[in-house]
């Protein structure tokens, strides 16, 4: 965790509680999830309840309050990859890496969600990890893709 | 960069980057849009920036990033000006040979260009090509042209006329006149005329008014509003400064999505171009109007795309909808008024005030006026974005331009508007793209997604797919909305999985009259529209899974 660099995150918006979700947001970004000591301290700079802070904590999906795994699996389960065959994808998936989405597994490797339309319906279905876009995928490809991820 | 301070400086900017530049020097514009960019698009960039320096070519040949050019299935495209040769499909090996046989030999290479997979025909260039033949565009065709972080390309392109003529030429008042004569409807989904939201905003008390941009672009299988803000942010700001000074507006806000890095990244670098050429913060060209954007994100919650929710994010709160008994137009952010349109509607406006109501109205229907813009997605050949005008049938939109369904299938049933849409099956394809007639055959345009559905298709299972989607999604404030949609999704569970029983779909009728006409927000109230659609046009396959 970079102490430093969410500090000084925190400081830039000090004292304004309307800059509460822009500041979240960028330290999920930077750490990965957020420590109670960071929301402690976000919601004493930021002059905003801790009950407040939890609360768009718990709400946003992209918040995260447990250490995420070292690969982020996305599987897209959008309209069009659903009629593409996003299910049987999703569900080979959770087979390979036996966690379900929402989850990760023991030794943080992998954490799986299941992924809302990114706007890439050209690419369905697909799997994005880390960022990056595996696209067109049978559920068969899908060992190959992740067996990549270290 | 000096700060342009009147409109004729603004023009002798433009003559400037003008005269600086030959249209005949070769330029190859890469479609960087998302499509393209999940497409790794970045290694044949790479790989032509190489080839060119090799060639020793760098001063002859000029790349341009741009946003979506439309064709995302057969992405990465890339345009090859001023011959307008468009190739598809490349792959970073392909580089060596564009260059030195195209860019140099100016021959064409048949592998790379478009190949009709019905009529074996082939096409050149992209005015030939059936997906681009078909459509008329006025916004999404600024895309290829501009690089969408040089704002002297928008400019070169005619950018920032519709402003200087707004804030020189016209009154506020004149501006909210010509809108409303335009009869421009908003394209988030409810199709409210703009003009009308301007004016009770304009007219509502308020020592401050403030105008938001809604790119929160939640609906699944809609990317076009991602398309054309990641595109040409620049169009999307200048619709915006207008529509503030029609409103007596000071403060702006944009909504978007955090997701998409590249978006956030092209709206960060055009607001601070505006700004650099005096074209949005204090006096703009001198006109004496000022006008501020602020920038705020989704951070992962259909519901927040809704206008009360999405207002109650800014202010830093949770997105939860509130009662409109008064509008967020007289009642807003910090209880201001406050006017939200979405990101296609704003970027409809420098036009209308560039060429008028009247041009503008010769385009479209009775009732719905100008283009749309349209994603097509789901079981069809030609994913990508498409611009026509309204007016065009479902038919020519899926055959015409999509290409129709992949694999030899049939096309049972058209679904628009997202989760919150509707599906009609395929006998009413002949039916014009138009707000108010697609609305009454129950599968309103939305923000225009188009999913197309092939035979084989389970209509009980997409509905309980959709019902699944808004439950996850639903704030859970408002009970009927909350519990409603949760019961849906349930007794659709048990007649998807063969555990249907006699009376459930009467049951499901009540609930969803019940969270339709109880719940507070659009989301609620709408959240059965898919099945009560999929109930009138496929009431048997609902049916048959009940003993």
């Amino acid at each position: 965790m970079d102490n430093e660099k969410i500090d000084q995150i925190i400081n830039a918006h000090q004292g304004k509680p309307s800059s509460l979700i822009m500041v979240l947001m960028e330290i999920q970004s930077l750490n990965g999830w957020l420590p109670k000591e960071v929301l402690s301290k976000v919601s004493e700079k930021l002059t905003v309840p801790l009950t407040r802070v939890m609360q768009i904590v718990t709400f946003y999906k992209t918040f995260s309050l447990i250490p995420k795994g070292r690969n982020e699996v996305h599987v897209c389960m959008g309209s069009s990859c659903h009629s593409r065959g996003a299910v049987s994808l999703m569900n080979k998936v959770q087979d390979l890496i036996r966690i379900r989405p929402g989850e990760t597994d023991s030794e943080s490797k992998f954490s799986l969600e299941s992924g809302n339309c990114l706007g890439c319906c050209n690419l369905g279905p697909e799997i994005i990890i880390n960022g990056k876009h595996h696209a067109r995928l049978t559920p068969d490809q899908a060992e190959d893709v992740l067996k990549n991820y270290k | 960069m000096s700060r342009i301070n009147s409109a004729a400086q603004l023009e002798e900017l433009r003559k400037d980057i003008l005269s600086k530049r030959d249209p005949d020097k070769t330029c190859i514009a890469i479609c960087s849009g998302m499509g393209c960019h999940g497409l790794g698009n970045d290694m044949v960039i790479s790989a032509l920036e190489e080839e060119i320096k090799k060639q020793d070519l760098e001063n002859k040949v000029d790349i341009r990033v741009t946003g979506c050019h439309g064709f995302c299935e057969k992405g990465p495209i890339l345009v090859i000006y001023p011959e307008e040769i468009c190739y598809m499909e490349v792959t970073p090996e392909d580089a060596a040979q564009i260059i030195s046989e195209t860019i140099l030999g100016k021959k064409v290479i048949d592998r790379l260009i478009y190949t009709d997979p019905n009529t074996g025909e082939k096409a050149v260039h992209q005015f030939e090509i059936p997906f681009y033949k078909n459509q008329t565009q006025y916004l999404i065709s600024y895309n290829p042209k501009v690089d969408p972080k040089s704002i002297d390309d928008y400019l070169a392109n005619g950018g920032y006329s519709g402003l200087s003529k707004a804030l020189f030429e016209m009154s506020p008042e004149q501006v909210l006149e010509e809108v409303k004569k335009a009869n421009l409807r908003g394209r988030g989904g409810g199709g409210f005329p703009a003009g009308r939201k301007w004016e009770t905003a304009r007219n509502a008390p308020g020592e401050e008014k403030y105008v938001i941009v809604n790119g929160h672009e939640g609906e699944q299988g809609a990317y076009m509003d991602r398309a054309i803000f990641t595109g040409n942010p620049h169009l999307v700001l200048e619709g915006l400064i207008i529509g503030a000074y029609a409103i007596g507006s000071h403060q702006g806000f944009i909504y978007t999505r955090h997701d998409t890095p590249q978006l956030k990244k092209n709206i960060d670098i055009a607001l601070a171009k505006a700004t650099e050429y005096g074209l949005l913060g204090e006096n703009i060209l001198g006109s004496g109007f000022n006008f501020n954007v602020e920038v705020h994100f989704d951070v992962g919650i259909f519901v927040s795309g809704e206008s009360s929710a999405l207002m109650s994010s800014i202010e830093g709160k949770n997105p939860e909808p509130r009662p409109k008994y008064i509008r967020t137009s007289v009642r807003g952010v910090w209880d201001m008024p406050t006017n939200l349109n979405n990101v296609e509607t704003w970027a409809n406006v420098p036009q209308i005030i560039n060429k008028g109501a009247e041009w503008y109205t010769s385009i479209g229907t009775e009732k719905s006026k100008g283009t749309k813009l349209i994603s097509l997605s789901g079981n069809i050949v030609n994913t990508g974005v498409v611009e026509v005008p309204f007016g065009t049938t479902l038919r020519e939109l899926v055959y015409d331009i999509g290409g129709g369904v992949p694999n030899g299938k049939k096309l049972k049933a058209i679904h628009f508007g997202g989760p919150m849409g509707g599906s009609i099956p395929e006998e009413f394809l002949d039916t014009p793209l138009d707000f108010d007639e697609l609305a009454k055959l129950g599968a309103p345009i939305g923000a225009g997604g188009l999913l197309v559905l092939d035979e084989d298709t389970n209509m009980v299972e997409k509905t309980r797919f959709f019902l699944d989607f808004l439950a996850n999604e639903s704030c859970g404030k408002c009970v009927p909305c909350r519990e409603g949609i949760r019961q849906m999704a349930k007794i659709l569970t048990n007649i998807s999985e063969g555990n249907g029983k006699e009376g459930d779909i009467e049951l499901l009728e009540e609930i969803a009259e019940v969270a339709g006409t109880a719940s507070l927000c659009a989301l609620g109230k709408t959240a059965s529209d898919p099945l009560l659609s999929s109930l009138r046009y496929f009431r048997d396959e609902y049916e048959a899974r009940i003993k």
